[in-house]
């Protein structure tokens, strides 16, 4: 099996992706066109792919569920984009970003994937700019910095706490120009729900009218995934309320391979669980932790309003352990921290279920003035949540799911082991090793889908010239259309009595508390004899209302926690089987005395990728071997 | 945290865009204050399954009030009573026990009714198509510190770019016009120094497209008042001095 050349170029570190683009194949421009590529969600990743993509002179299909492409989620990040411009020249370079991802992800991530990530995103800050993203600026007209967690350079470009949202519609802007010229045709309200491989190559996709319920085969040279991650697995994430695993977890069941499931990482800074109904929870962006402090009561069960409570009996607990890093300590170690200290009595609010994120330093500081024009929109954001103004006491924060750095497995051309079928953005694992920095995730989407699919997807494209792909009139793709469509009738016609929110939400549960934060051999154990439990109840006891034939929200809903509650058997299976802790995956069996991450690199220094074998209790694992030329294999140490 | 207790509903229900349409009233038992107003859709939809039967449909998707997805007019007003405020993010405790609650969708003939409280709003994204966006092909982009942009200036634009294109303002307007929809981008990207190359093409272009779907403007300033993003109706004044000179600049242009 040859899976798992990833196909890293030859060459120094900093010169491979050069000598990549020196090697690949082109295609000449007049035979762009008779190539078709089908991308698949419009994200950052998405939009910006099927944008230039369009602009070289491919046939573009682009598809969503959403009703405009511009709702991708990529649209909620807040806090910025990573970029080793050095406008600060405060020590920035491309090997200081490469290094502060590889450390950051636990060395876990590929190197090669990593620095080209790092050289590019120069290039993407460029493009945004001309583009016309309205990033802060100083009041000479030079582009302004921030800095976030893991990093002790100021790298990060931000628009207000909105920059995900301004970089969407950059390449949503982008997107929809193509689409006025021709260059994209744009399938909305239609979602992914199988792919098809013949003769060993991907030969295209089928998908479901969300408002008519026809299911119908596209065909293609190429298809690109760019759908995103699969935190709603725990039922309450960050992400929004459509993010699904189906078109990844799809094209995983026809043989492509799923990377790393269980790393999946819990952003330290969201606002508390409020009650049963909560269907989502909401980040706090990263960026607070610039100018906030985080601390809790130094007593269990203190009561006392956070004003009462003097200097000398708040631990400021970061500051304490991490002194180097502070408040900026990268996410997964934030967030572990923050669950000790609840789980020993010292959370606040009603619950007892957050820590304090305390502005009155900064306020006090630099004036109320600054901190709002740096973060107005977020504490209003919180004001309507939590019904608490944050400028007088501070914000409650906990630790929730934010972002998943598994996902499929792609090679150095961001191909999935299937020829011709892509993956790129937070629909692949590459990148982010075990566990991902803040603002690396806008900045990865737009390198995927700008700067290295673009010259990646020629190379294999150029040996297709001239030859006839097989259409959607394939035995192949019937087959998938007419299974397609018996799993959606199946779901209608079990009758039984609970909805699929009441499954993912149970679901949910089970993930959260044995393969969250904190994982145990004996939890991850209990969690695999009840998924299949609870999976069983699922397929004999789901109720779906209404039909197949016009728009149904529950339908929809029903075939994604199908998919989640497969995906959820392959994360703690992943989980079991990796016997160390690195990053955002943390065994208890396996720490250091202060408590902190041990990576074990002799057994566990490669990518678990793992292979369907139509039992999803039965997959096969298989291993990449990481090899670190450059970087020095270290314990994280962020003190 | 507290509970509201025996909430009417009145909601709109339509089998698809053919069908004429009509309300069915429902009660909420009890809900935590601490709810969003989605959540309490959610929480009536879980009923309505346990009733079997169908599940209202409505749009929405990040519930931080981001993307844009939400809609619902809630007793008359698009996205509700609190200010400044779409729908996923208005909370239960902006009501009282024993309210009465009417949920309909956007109403404006360029938003046609999909089904339930779902519209279809994709006229937005064809003025976008039309001419919303700089012009500026992958890979030849210069430094982006070569154009230094006034504090000023880079505020304004973003302050027209925050518009999360979730329609409030055309279901606020009594002629269901997109005008500030479409003057906040044209205003983020003419204000913007990188957009001045296309700023009268661009003008003429989304205008044209958005009267082939939108009624008139005729200020009456609602939109801007049901905007949660409360986009300052400014810039439509901005729209329209640049809509005139492009008519005059375009022909200029074209003629030489």
């Amino acid at each position: 099996m040859n899976t798992f050349n990833a196909k890293i170029p030859a060459g120094a570190l900093h010169e491979k992706w050069d000598n990549y683009k020196a090697d690949a194949k082109l295609v000449n421009p007049n035979n762009k066109r008779k190539f078709k590529i089908i991308v698949v969600g419009t994200g950052l990743a998405g939009a910006s792919a099927a944008a230039t993509l369009a602009e070289l002179g491919y046939q573009v299909d682009a598809f969503t569920f959403h009703d405009s492409p511009r709702r991708a989620h990529s649209i909620a990040a807040q806090g910025g984009i990573n970029a080793a411009k050095n406008y600060q020249g405060d020590g920035d370079s491309i090997s200081r970003l490469f290094q502060d991802t590889i450390k950051g992800g636990d060395f876990r991530s590929r190197e090669a994937n990593v620095h080209r990530l790092a050289q590019v995103s120069v290039d993407i800050i460029d493009q945004m700019v001309a583009q016309g993203v309205p990033f802060a600026r100083e009041y000479g007209g030079l582009l302004d910095n921030r800095s976030f967690g893991g990093a002790q350079v100021s790298r990060t470009f931000y628009a207000r706490g909105q920059t995900g949202q301004q970089l969407l519609i950059g390449a949503y802007q982008q997107m929809a120009r193509q689409v006025g010229l021709g260059g994209v045709r744009l399938f909305n309200r239609t979602e992914l729900i199988d792919t098809v491989t013949i003769d060993g190559r991907c030969a295209g996709i089928v998908v479901r009218d969300l408002l008519t319920g026809e299911i119908q085969s596209h065909a293609a040279h190429a298809v690109v995934l760019a759908t995103g991650g699969y935190g709603n697995v725990f039922f309450l994430s960050t992400n929004a309320m459509n993010c699904n695993v189906t078109a990844a977890w799809r094209a995983h069941r026809r043989g492509a391979l799923f990377a790393n499931p269980c790393y999946t990482q819990i952003h330290p800074t969201c606002i508390p669980q409020a009650d049963e109904t909560q269907s989502k929870l909401t980040l706090m962006s990263e960026s607070l932790r610039n100018d906030g402090r985080v601390w809790v009561p130094k007593r269990a069960d203190d009561n006392r309003p956070a004003d009462q409570i003097p200097e000398g009996e708040r631990d400021y607990y970061l500051e304490r352990l991490y002194p180097s890093y502070g408040n900026l300590a990268p996410r997964d170690i934030s967030s572990r921290a923050a669950k000790r200290l609840v789980d020993k009595g010292q959370g606040i609010g009603p619950l007892k279920n957050g820590v304090n994120l305390d502005f009155s330093a900064a306020i006090e500081r630099l004036g109320r003035d600054v901190v709002e024009e740096r973060y107005g929109n977020l504490f209003q954001m919180y004001e309507r949540i939590a019904g608490e103004d944050p400028y007088k006491t501070p914000m409650r924060i906990y630790p929730a799911t934010h972002y998943t750095m598994g996902g499929l497995w792609v090679d150095y051309e961001l191909m999935t082991n299937i020829p011709g079928l892509y993956a790129t953005g937070e629909a692949n694992f590459s990148d982010h090793g075990a566990n991902r920095l803040g603002a690396s995730a806008l900045m990865q989407g737009l390198a995927d889908g700008y700067f290295v699919l673009p010259y990646t997807i020629s190379n294999q494209l150029a040996s297709l010239l001239g030859k006839t792909i097989p259409g959607t009139d394939h035995p192949a793709f019937k087959q998938a259309e007419t299974e397609a469509s018996a799993r959606y009738n199946g779901y209608l016609n079990v009758k039984g009595k609970r909805s699929p929110d009441w499954f993912h939400r149970e679901l949910g549960k089970i993930i959260w508390n044995e393969c969250g934060m904190e994982r145990t051999r004996e939890g991850l154990q209990s969690a695999l004899s009840d998924l299949p439990a609870l999976y069983e109840e699922f397929k004999t006891d789901l109720r779906v209302t209404g039909t197949g034939d016009s728009t149904n929200q529950t339908l929809e809903k029903a075939g994604r926690v199908d998919d989640f509650f497969q995906l959820g058997m392959a994360m703690c299976q992943d989980a079991l089987t990796r016997e160390e802790s690195c990053g955002a995956h943390f065994r208890s069996e396996y720490q250091t005395e202060e408590g902190e991450a041990l990576r074990n690199d002799d057994k566990f220094c490669h990518v678990a990728a793992w292979e369907w074998t139509n039992d999803p209790m039965k997959p096969t694992r298989h291993a990449e071997e990481l090899v670190f030329e450059t970087a020095h294999l270290a314990t994280r140490s962020y003190k | 945290m507290s509970h509201l207790k025996n909430l009417k509903l009145k909601v709109w229900r339509q089998k698809g865009p053919a069908d004429s349409g009509h309300f069915e009233n429902y009660t909420i038992d009890e809900i935590s204050d601490e709810a969003s107003f989605l959540e309490m859709l959610d929480v009536l939809n879980e009923q309505l399954i346990s009733d079997n039967k169908e599940a209202v449909v409505f749009d929405h998707d990040c519930r931080e009030g981001i993307c844009g997805t939400c809609s619902l007019m809630i007793n008359g007003v698009a996205h509700g009573p609190q200010k400044a405020t779409t729908t996923c993010q208005l909370h239960m405790r902006t009501f009282k026990s024993g309210d009465t609650i009417v949920v309909e969708p956007w109403r404006a003939t360029a938003f046609p009714i999909i089904k339930d409280l779902m519209v279809d709003r994709g006229a937005f994204d064809r003025i976008i198509e039309s001419g919303g966006f700089i012009t500026a092909v992958t890979g030849g982009a210069p430094d982006a510190n070569l154009i230094p942009i006034p504090k000023p200036v880079a505020d304004a634009a973003m302050d027209s770019a925050a518009c999360i294109g979730c329609g409030a303002c055309v279901a606020a307007c009594p002629n269901g016009a997109a005008n500030l929809f479409t003057a906040a981008k044209i205003s983020h990207l003419n204000y913007l120094p990188q957009g001045q190359a296309e700023r009268h093409k661009r003008t003429e272009a989304m205008v044209e497209t958005m009267d082939e779907h939108f009624g008139s403007c005729t200020n009456h300033g609602e939109c801007s008042a049901a905007c949660p993003k409360e986009i300052s109706v400014d810039v439509i004044a901005l729209m329209n001095k640049d809509y005139r000179a492009s008519k005059f600049k375009n022909r200029k242009e074209l003629s030489r």
